[in-house]
């Protein structure tokens, strides 16, 4: 079964699941209104946006030149910086050094970008024991299953199925208590995170001015895994960058309102290098992997290059009336939501994930969400017309030439007409039926009545 | 050609076509180079001028973060109110490190008393009971405690301990993040420290129902000694 096709099915069975759709709705409604709040609480949310966009626009603009000057300033502190074409690349210099520290444990921080490059079944294939440690991560990898959303991993889980799943696979006790069951994760994971040999995190930013990654989170998390193995790696796409350090005051505020409705996440920390001299702690080593992985296809689509200054914070995933009904997992995709539909056939392949450009009502409630104002709803239309046009279907050619010489011909037009009168009533006795020549539309929608006259007909006989 | 010079040839070649700048629908845009840190500062949300302001705003931040502020006159308070938590929690064992502050208050605890300056067993501070560090700023914005591994003893002792305790002076309160970065810039602009962190209220996660819950990893409880 090809991509659409699996897309089709299951987004069908997920649109009629309503226990789904109320745990989404529930998960969501508290965003929402924190999410306001939070961008009420700005002077001018419209001007932050707009100034996060210039600062994104100026940094993938430059790119090459601020790529250089990033690495230049993390290497001078000790950092080894790696470059990866490709995802097979990326695997292969992380397992690489993997094999040189002799290392058996892993624990890692949450990384859309490893999901990407599917890291994780790399190291376990190399015999490695590898823990995630962002609790919602951790509860996924538990269910053998991908993130649900790239900011709420477990989104779509009760705390039934969770404590469910802990007595299963970490035999403790029923409970039903979300604090509770946080607790029994913290205790299996503090043993991971005091012995693991590497630790591994992704990056929210990376600052061209200074040689830093930022990173984002609430669980302190990532502060423990950049703090206590003995090495490090980052791994981040290059369209990472910011041009300097104090875009982060506006970027860190932005991020967390638009994300989890928050003033600010938790902890937002900037790492510079690995162990300095005099520093008491920290990895000896610290290894940051940049990725393309077709980065640079979308980068060299002037049209569209602004879908790499998203900061994943997921807003157009809640606002998203498609995302809300069939959920993360129908999309099977790495990005869910309108972002990921934009940019998954730029990563993966047009003609093979066309159809989630299709996967949209165009509503543009993911434009207006957008903190860093990435033209979502009209790149979707944009990735249609360049699939159209790159290999136009069979049916969509019959049907465009067939209507072309309809309506350049009054006469054919008019018979047209007059037969889609005719002929109606017996659509309807076959509608939604595979019998109707209508049927893909027509299974869940009504066709509107032909009118019972024609305009120019009408107008002949007021005259 | 190496990875390194593929990847910025192919980035070098996709950028000869420009791109429109965002949101241009007749708007005049400043040259990017032209915004500076504090460029944000008039988007972001509004900061009273007045030190009693800040203070208030960050008391109130703090407040919704669930981080325990107090405001204390002297070192003397600064003890006893450190005293009172030992008592409370029933502390065995702490962890600190040098500086002005922590010299002053830590040592009357009376607890065995792990430093974090000089590389330390991490399995001890794990025994811990509080970590008790300095920091760099309050920023009175985001009700934020802003820490380098060069200021708080090292990355793990403000997260690994159940209970953070940061001791910092009146002085230390800046206005909004703008403020933060001017200030981490004129302080470190030559040798920054590997870490700097923004620590906004105790650790929490909402990945169970989006149900608020401190303590994920990180310190369950977080308290500010201003002085």
């Amino acid at each position: 079964m090809n991509f659409a096709s699996q897309f089709l099915k299951d987004a069908r069975v997920m649109a009629g699941d309503l226990q789904h759709r109320k745990i989404i709705r529930t998960a969501l409604s508290h965003y929402e209104v924190a999410r306001d709040q939070r961008k009420a609480s700005f002077q001018s949310w419209e001007s932050a946006r707009q100034l996060a966009a210039e600062a994104k626009w100026d940094a993938l603009n430059h790119l090459d030149k601020y790529l250089v000057e990033f690495t230049a300033k993390i290497e001078a502190r000790g950092t080894k910086v790696h470059w990866a074409s490709t995802a097979a690349q990326a695997r292969e210099i992380i397992l690489q050094i993997v094999r040189d520290k002799k290392a058996k444990s892993v624990i890692k921080s949450k990384a859309m970008t490893a999901e990407e490059i599917h890291l994780n079944d790399a190291l376990e294939h190399a015999g490695l024991n590898v823990v995630e440690n962002d609790l919602g991560e951790f509860i996924v990898q538990l269910r053998h299953e991908a993130p649900y959303h790239i900011v709420f991993p477990s989104m779509h889980l009760t705390r039934g199925e969770i404590s469910e799943l802990f007595q299963r696979e970490l035999g403790s006790a029923p409970t039903n208590d979300p604090e509770e069951l946080t607790m029994i994760a913290r205790r299996a994971l503090r043993k991971k995170f005091l012995t693991a040999d590497i630790g591994i995190t992704g990056a929210n930013f990376a600052i061209a001015e200074t040689g830093m990654i930022s990173i984002t989170e609430n669980e302190g998390n990532a502060r423990l895994t950049a703090a206590l193995p003995k090495t490090m790696i980052s791994l981040l796409g290059i369209e990472k960058i910011l041009p300097k350090m104090g875009d982060l005051a506006l970027f860190l505020p932005i991020l967390a309102t638009a994300g989890a409705g928050q003033p600010l996440t938790c902890y937002n920390t900037m790492y510079g290098g690995p162990r300095q001299p005099g520093e008491s702690d920290g990895p000896e080593e610290w290894h940051v992997v940049l990725l393309d992985n077709h980065r640079t296809e979308l980068l060299a689509d002037a049209e569209q290059r602004d879908a790499l200054h998203c900061i994943r914070c997921g807003a157009c995933l809640n606002v998203c009336p498609i995302f809300k009904n069939i959920g993360g997992h129908t999309y099977g995709t790495t990005y869910g939501g309108p972002i990921g539909s934009v940019i998954t056939p730029h990563l993966r392949g047009l003609q093979d994930w066309k159809h989630l450009s299709n996967a949209s009502s165009l509503c543009g409630a993911c434009t207006e969400a957008c903190p860093v104002k990435i033209n979502l709803h009209h790149h979707l239309l944009q990735n249609r017309r360049n699939a159209a046009a790159q290999q136009p279907t069979l049916k969509e050619r019959i049907g465009f030439k067939s209507f072309v010489q309809l309506a350049n011909h009054p006469k054919l037009w008019a018979f047209a007409k007059k037969f889609a009168r005719l002929t109606q009533p017996l659509q309807k006795l076959v509608k939604g039926t595979r019998l109707d020549p209508g049927y893909h539309w027509t299974q869940t929608r009504d066709l509107p009545d032909v009118a019972p006259e024609t305009f120019k007909d009408w107008w002949r006989k007021r005259k | 050609m190496t990875e390194r010079e593929k990847i910025l040839a192919r980035v070098r070649e996709a950028l000869k076509t420009p791109a429109p700048l965002p949101g241009s629908h007749g708007e005049i845009h400043l040259p990017a180079s032209a915004k500076t840190i504090s460029t944000a500062r008039q988007w972001l949300p509004k900061v009273g001028e007045s030190f009693d302001e800040q203070l208030a705003l960050f008391a109130k931040n703090t407040a919704e973060l669930k981080a325990d502020f107090q405001l204390l006159n002297s070192a003397d308070e600064a003890r006893q109110a450190l005293l009172r938590l030992r008592e409370s929690e029933n502390w065995k064992r702490a962890a600190c490190h040098s500086g002005g502050l922590t010299d002053a208050i830590c040592p009357p605890l009376n607890l065995p008393l792990l430093r974090t300056d000089k590389p330390y067993n991490v399995h001890e501070l794990e025994t811990c009971d509080v970590g008790i560090s300095e920091c760099d700023a309050l920023v009175a914005q985001t009700g934020s405690v802003l820490v380098t591994n060069r200021s708080a003893g090292g990355r793990a002792l403000s997260v690994l301990p159940p209970h953070h305790v940061v001791l910092a002076r009146r002085e230390q309160l800046v206005a909004d993040l703008p403020a933060a970065f001017e200030l981490l810039q004129q302080k470190y602009v030559a040798n920054y420290p590997s870490m700097i962190s923004f620590i906004t209220g105790p650790s929490r996660t909402g990945d169970i129902e989006r149900i608020l819950v401190l303590g994920a990893h990180g310190p369950k409880k977080l308290t500010i000694f201003c002085l």
